[in-house]
């Protein structure tokens, strides 16, 4: 009986979306708004999607308080009221939601194990979000 | 594929709690939930059907029908109740959002299969709007 369980998390973040690659004209050209040379910020909600069968002696496929606490640990801890562009994951990575989202899955992965961890997807705003299963 | 969802909710109160376990160790591993006088949530419940769109309807299912039956099989007997006491299938089982997935899929799995023209594809239940989880049947 496999079944999945997603938990929501928020955090406040400013970032800064520009590349050393490219030029300070083309950095706006890509970025637009996003390259702000003082950066702006979201309230992110982070979707942690746990799979695996569901323990009979719980009822869960995983306890919620194991699942805060690592993702406490490892990303609210490290990222909520920060500036993303400082983080060493994004010294050369941009910013992206998409990074973000392939940062904290990798984050995540080996501090859940031997919980399975499926999917991080992330709201930037209501009407923008990604998704990452690994792969 | 198309898939087509129904949303609705239910009101309802449980507890969580092994009969296998000390007081401690229930409160250990299931914190506030472990409280005996219960707790309640409004649960929002989706499910999804997938099938071929009928070409003389339109539909895949008819959503009054589905509503029908997602009422007679599931919501007549959660809604407004609580889950370990009045809730057959949680007896034994602990009403985990997980569990209460699985024991709707299992609810709608006959009527919706019987019906013809539809397959049962997923059932997602909020316990809240940040917790939530997923059912596709036995893999």
């Amino acid at each position: 009986m496999k079944a999945y369980f997603t938990r929501a998390y928020t955090i406040s973040a400013s970032h800064r979306l520009h590349t050393d690659a490219l030029s300070p004209e083309e950095n706006r050209a890509t970025f637009g708004k996003c390259n702000n040379p003082h950066g702006h910020g979201h309230n992110y909600r982070i979707e942690v999607t746990v799979g695996g069968p569901v323990d009979a002696a719980t009822g869960m496929v995983i306890n919620m308080a194991t699942l805060d606490a690592v993702v406490g640990k490892n990303i609210v801890a490290r990222f909520d009221h920060r500036n993303l562009n400082l983080d060493p994951i994004f010294s050369q990575r941009v910013s992206t939601t998409e990074n973000l989202s392939i940062a904290i899955y990798d984050l995540l992965r080996t501090a859940l194990e031997p919980a399975i961890l499926e999917k991080v997807r992330i709201e930037e705003t209501e009407n923008n979000f990604f998704e990452y299963s690994g792969g | 594929m198309l898939l087509l969802t129904r949303r609705t909710t239910f009101s309802a109160s449980h507890y969580y709690w092994n009969a296998d376990w000390s007081q401690e160790q229930n409160e250990a591993v299931f914190g506030r939930c472990a409280n005996r006088n219960g707790h309640g949530h409004n649960y929002t419940l989706e499910v999804t059907v997938t099938g071929a769109v009928d070409p003389v309807s339109g539909f895949v299912v008819d959503l009054k029908w589905l509503k029908d039956v997602i009422e007679h099989e599931v919501l007549d007997l959660y809604d407004h109740r609580h889950l370990n006491l009045e809730v057959p299938e949680f007896a034994k089982a602990i009403p985990t959002t997980e569990n209460i997935a699985i024991a709707v899929w299992n609810r709608l799995v006959k009527p919706v299969t019987a019906a013809g023209g539809a397959k049962l594809s997923r059932v997602r239940v909020y316990e809240t709007d940040d917790i939530f989880a997923d059912y596709f049947g036995e893999a």
